[in-house]
């Protein structure tokens, strides 16, 4: 039974630290929380659906499973086109609102910001797509037995190898490639960053691309396993921010184990707790985050 | 006569477009010169080279590098152009490594060549090369202050700009600081350096620039300044009997 917790929160966190990535980064490098990241999972996932819908005019459309995983190759063309596509309203967004607040405007008059944005893209998809839960396909998924009696579904392992891919991806960019490494130099440095010859402005909007590329595969993974609603990124702000917080601003592994971390104490929490109080799981982390450790597991004290 | 390195005419700038901190001062700097700023506190010495690096907004006045006007460049693009800057503090990168720091100083050069240069720098000074992949936050002060260096030299700059380099060095590195200074200005690049420690920045400089309130006082050969009894007790603090080293 314990085993199966596990599976399910390593399974369900492998989400939550995709998102965790974009959150962590913007925190850091962009120096605002930004309420509005977890819509860019949810435009993320809706982003999927056109391209299924495009697709199935043009042929193809979700393509032939390929056993055991309920999606086929057209999946991975529409994870490259979410992630694009999610990257250009991250970084529209920015110029139409966070670039101009950071101008004149204090830390709290851009996380205010980001919570009207989160409001108008979360109903904008209401507006376009409707209340009702969607779904990619509506093919039927068995669970895998693993041994020790644990049922795993093949699309979450899926996701989870997909999560240790983007995680190693990642780390090369940031350790071997001169833009990885004035991305680093920016969060530590702005200023220094400046004069050494780094053009700020590109690195921000790699941030940005970075931060919803990654949104955008967790939000259609999130999609594909459980289903599309408008407010499938609000029911993970809590838990993304407990992932960001946790791991410490601007880490990568911090993210990811923040990410892990939460999805394994919401699901065991279940052994002890109620379900009903899950959600509240994440909050009371990162209340005990804030007090004990506030810089987070990774992060820099400043 | 050559174009100087560095010409700045009238330089008006703040933090904040209600609170100017220079009034318009003016400095030049010639090939192959060193040239200290010297003043009391609060007399806009470090917004005058943060202005001249790019961070701080030039409200009016003019700045030419190598006779090519450059005022409102921002400082990424002045970095390229071969403006170098050493702030006082934070002049590393703590969480990245030593080498890391050097890549980052090459950033705005071919692949190729950045490379290359770093393997220079990682030769010339063996201290850093022993330590290459550990982390910039480990070094002495001033280890640090070398590594910062060795950061904005990458680029080869025409105009290297050094705010208190020897702040919180002991006596023996900061003459050991000094001397590398000297050194830096064979190839006919200019140093222009803001110093608290008067003294010894007009002993170490070839001209010298005195600024207080945000704007030019006395400028002169740097030996002349030193020996003026009256520079010293109005704008130094200094009387002459005070010993090597006294901070004004």
């Amino acid at each position: 039974m314990i085993l199966q917790h596990i599976a399910d929160g390593l399974l369900s966190g492998a989400i939550v630290a995709l998102g965790a990535i974009g959150l962590s980064f913007t925190m850091k490098i962009l120096r605002f929380a930004n309420f509005s990241h977890s819509e860019l999972l949810t435009w993320g996932a809706y982003f999927a659906v056109i391209f299924f819908a495009v697709a199935a005019v043009i042929g193809g459309g979700y393509g032939t499973p390929i056993a055991p995983f309920s999606f086929g190759w057209p999946l991975l063309a529409a994870l490259l086109v979410t992630a694009a596509l999610t990257s250009l309203l991250a970084i529209a967004l920015h110029h139409l609102v966070f670039a101009r607040l950071n101008r004149m405007a204090g830390h709290m008059t851009m996380v205010f910001a980001s919570f009207g944005v989160a409001l108008l893209l979360r109903h904008l998809l209401v507006l376009i797509f409707g209340p009702a839960p969607l779904y990619y396909s509506s093919a039927l998924q068995f669970a895998m037995l693993l041994p020790g009696g644990v049922r795993v579904m093949p699309d979450q392992v899926f996701l989870l190898g997909l999560t240790v891919v983007v995680v190693i991806a990642l780390h090369l960019f940031l350790t071997r490639s001169r833009t990885g490494i004035s991305m680093r130099a920016v969060a530590e440095n702005p200023d220094l960053a400046r004069v050494s010859g780094v053009d700020v402005g590109r690195i921000v909007m790699w941030v940005w691309i970075i931060g919803a590329s990654c949104a955008a595969v967790a939000g259609v993974m999130y999609g594909l396993t459980v289903q599309l609603r408008p407010e499938l990124g609000f029911s993970l702000l809590l838990p993304l921010f407990a992932a960001a917080i946790l791991g410490g601003a601007g880490s990568l592994y911090g993210a990811v184990i923040g990410g892990l971390a939460v999805g394994l104490s919401e699901n065991l929490s279940v052994m002890i707790i109620p379900t009903t109080y899950k959600p509240a799981v994440p909050f009371l982390m990162i209340l005990l985050v804030l007090y004990f450790r506030p810089e987070g597991l990774f992060g820099e004290r400043r | 006569m050559t174009a100087p390195v560095l010409q700045a005419e009238g330089i008006v700038a703040g933090y904040t477009a209600d609170l100017m901190i220079l009034h318009g001062v003016s400095v030049e700097v010639a090939p192959g010169e060193i040239v200290a700023i010297i003043g009391p506190n609060g007399a806009g010495k470090s917004t005058l080279i943060k202005a001249i690096a790019g961070l701080v907004k030039v409200s009016a006045g003019r700045i030419a590098i190598d006779g090519r006007e450059t005022t409102g460049t921002p400082a990424h693009l002045l970095a390229a152009a071969g403006v170098a800057y050493v702030p006082q503090t934070d002049n590393v990168f703590a969480t990245l490594s030593i080498e890391e720091n050097l890549v980052l100083g090459g950033v705005t050069l071919p692949g190729r060549q950045a490379r290359a240069r770093i393997e220079e720098a990682l030769a010339r000074y063996p201290m850093l090369a022993e330590r290459r992949r550990q982390k910039a936050g480990i070094l002495s002060g001033g280890q640090r202050q070398m590594l910062a260096i060795a950061r904005a030299l990458m680029t080869a700059p025409r105009l290297i700009l050094l705010d208190e380099p020897t702040a919180g060095l002991s006596p023996m590195a900061a003459e050991e600081l000094f001397g590398l200074i000297r050194g830096l200005v064979g190839g006919g690049a200019a140093v222009l350096m803001v110093e608290q420690n008067a003294r010894a920045a007009l002993r170490h400089s070839d001209r010298g620039y005195v600024l207080a309130e945000g704007v030019n006082r006395i400028e002169g050969a740097s030996d002349a300044l030193l020996a003026d009894a009256e520079i010293g007790a109005i704008f130094l603090g200094l009387r002459p009997a005070d010993s090597e080293g006294l901070r004004p």
